[in-house]
């Protein structure tokens, strides 16, 4: 990963661009999920993805991490086309790149720990001291040391969102992927997740995409906003430029019940 | 009416063309690196050491109700010390092969669907995709591997406890001595009765291993998804395993004729 996903000051030649979405389009069977996407994520920056359910969130943020590959358009991380990019190259921007999926999605057969040790020990030749301090500190940063040991299935769906956390941050990735980070938590362990991220990009400097239908979260974490609606972008801008929408969708989302 | 029964005839050929890309890639993974030997050795013990249990007390009343039914047909011939022999050969040419084979269909067949299934379902196998992981041959190409390497090795563990179970029956009537057992045992069996018919269970193993990482990867509707790909994945495998059975001992017979007797 070159500097281009990192902090501000990237010098890359595709300014600060660290994701671009050049008109993507998918359909599932005879659903069209998107239609002729595209947007700019800046380096740095926290980027939301606003919209209601089934709106086809999840799949662009699914398509930035190239699990899901669009049936037209490009998808660019870091430089990289990754709609077309071969196994290897695709592994390589992979490894800069941080998911947290809406369930944590914690492997259940091991440990917490061995969880977030899993990408480190698949991506680097550490040793089992360095590995160990890693999971120590990453677990630390999410408020969870001392878990270790547990297994998934024993912890609340705040502690398992704060050690999916751990595991997409065990790389040190330039950019984090985030599906949903308050659903299924009560508003104050939600309140708390959004301050580990607000925690990621100001302090550490990185990128965060982040797909939520929670408003509160979106004007905290967001930069830039953009919102679907039934596979298309139709609004974009600051959180203070969707108050001011005229965007009669916008308008009916911002004033709903969890725009807070 | 007829457009439904053609959509249908489409989507199972549709399926089992997926399937078969599905089996093939597996098979090309197991020869190409990289290798994921680790977790390889890993499912090895899973799947292959914690169904020796299972294997050898099965094995055990195999051996027992065979010895029973061969003693009845052999003791109108007055051939009684034929029961070893006789015993060994139904055992090892077949009875063991496919018996070890329908059971680790069972037992490992619902367990590799149903882990998959739950994997797919709750994103595990997306999240290890995202870090950059190659799901299949992590999840599939080693199961594939450790599955083809256990079930000829349990089979002859079935083998063995079947014959073990055959003494213990004959010993309770006959009182015949382990040492004589076991020397007419082998009397009439050689390498020609054992690897045929053990080396045709690699093929059960890879058709158990494929089928069922094939319904569990490609899982959908949440948790009844999970318990259909688990039941399918036995069904399934053991259909597979009972008709590739015919053609494998069709193959043996041409391939090695002192089989057939002939």
């Amino acid at each position: 990963m070159s500097a281009a996903l990192g902090p501000a000051g990237s010098t890359s030649g595709t300014a600060a661009h660290a994701v671009r979405l050049e008109g993507i389009s998918k359909t599932f069977g005879r659903r069209n999920v998107l239609a002729n996407v595209s947007f700019e994520v800046r380096a740095g920056t926290g980027f939301v993805i606003l919209g209601r359910s089934g709106t086809g969130k999840s799949v662009t943020l699914r398509h930035i991490v190239g699990l899901v590959r669009p049936d037209r358009g490009r998808v660019l991380v870091d430089g990289t086309d990754v709609a077309h990019a071969g196994t290897r190259e695709l592994s390589r921007v992979r490894q800069g790149i941080g998911f947290l999926f809406q369930n944590a999605a914690l492997f259940d057969s091991i440990t917490v720990g061995e969880n977030v040790a899993f990408p480190v020990r698949r991506h680097t030749s550490m040793a089992q001291d360095e590995i160990r301090a890693r999971v120590r500190e990453k677990l630390a940063a999410v408020g969870l040391e001392g878990e270790e040991d547990k297994m998934p299935g024993a912890l609340s769906g705040g502690m398992r969102k704060r050690a999916g956390l751990a595991r997409a941050l065990a790389l040190d990735p330039p950019l984090l992927l985030v599906d949903e980070p308050s659903a299924g938590l009560d508003p104050i362990t939600a309140d708390e997740i959004d301050s580990l991220l607000l925690d990621l990009k100001e302090r550490g400097g990185r990128t965060l995409v982040i797909v939520t239908h929670n408003i509160p979260s979106a004007r905290r974490l967001g930069d830039e906003l953009i919102m679907l609606h039934e596979g298309q972008v139709v609004e974009r801008g600051s959180a203070d430029h969707f108050d001011r929408s005229a965007n009669p969708i916008v308008r009916a989302f911002m004033s709903s019940r969890h725009s807070g | 009416m007829l457009d439904r029964a053609a959509g249908a005839v489409l989507s199972f050929l549709a399926t089992v063309g997926e399937a078969a890309l599905f089996a093939l890639a597996a098979a090309r993974a197991l020869v190409v690196p990289p290798f994921e030997v680790r977790e390889t050795v890993r499912q090895l013990y899973e799947l292959g050491f914690r169904s020796a249990p299972l294997i050898a007390v099965s094995g055990l009343a195999v051996g027992v109700v065979l010895s029973m039914h061969t003693r009845a047909s052999l003791e109108r011939f007055g051939a009684e010390s034929m029961i070893p022999a006789g015993l060994a050969i139904a055992l090892v040419r077949e009875t063991g092969p496919l018996t070890a084979g329908l059971l680790l269909s069972g037992r490992i067949g619902a367990g590799i669907g149903a882990e998959l299934g739950a994997m797919r379902v709750t994103e595990q196998i997306d999240a290890l995709e995202a870090s950059a992981v190659d799901a299949f041959r992590y999840l599939v190409v080693t199961r594939v591997a450790a599955c083809m390497i256990a079930v000829p090795i349990l089979t002859t563990v079935m083998n063995f406890s079947g014959m073990l179970g055959g003494f213990l029956a004959e010993r309770a009537i006959s009182g015949m001595s382990l040492a004589l057992y076991f020397e007419r045992a082998f009397s009439l069996i050689g390498m020609s009765d054992y690897i045929p018919a053990t080396a045709k269970t690699i093929v059960f193993g890879f058709i158990i291993a494929t089928v069922s990482s094939y319904l569990g990867f490609n899982t959908q509707s949440g948790t009844a998804g999970v318990g259909r790909a688990s039941t399918r994945a036995v069904v399934l495998s053991s259909i597979l395993i009972i008709v590739s059975n015919v053609l494998l001992v069709r193959a043996i017979f041409f391939l090695f004729p002192e089989v057939a007797g002939r």
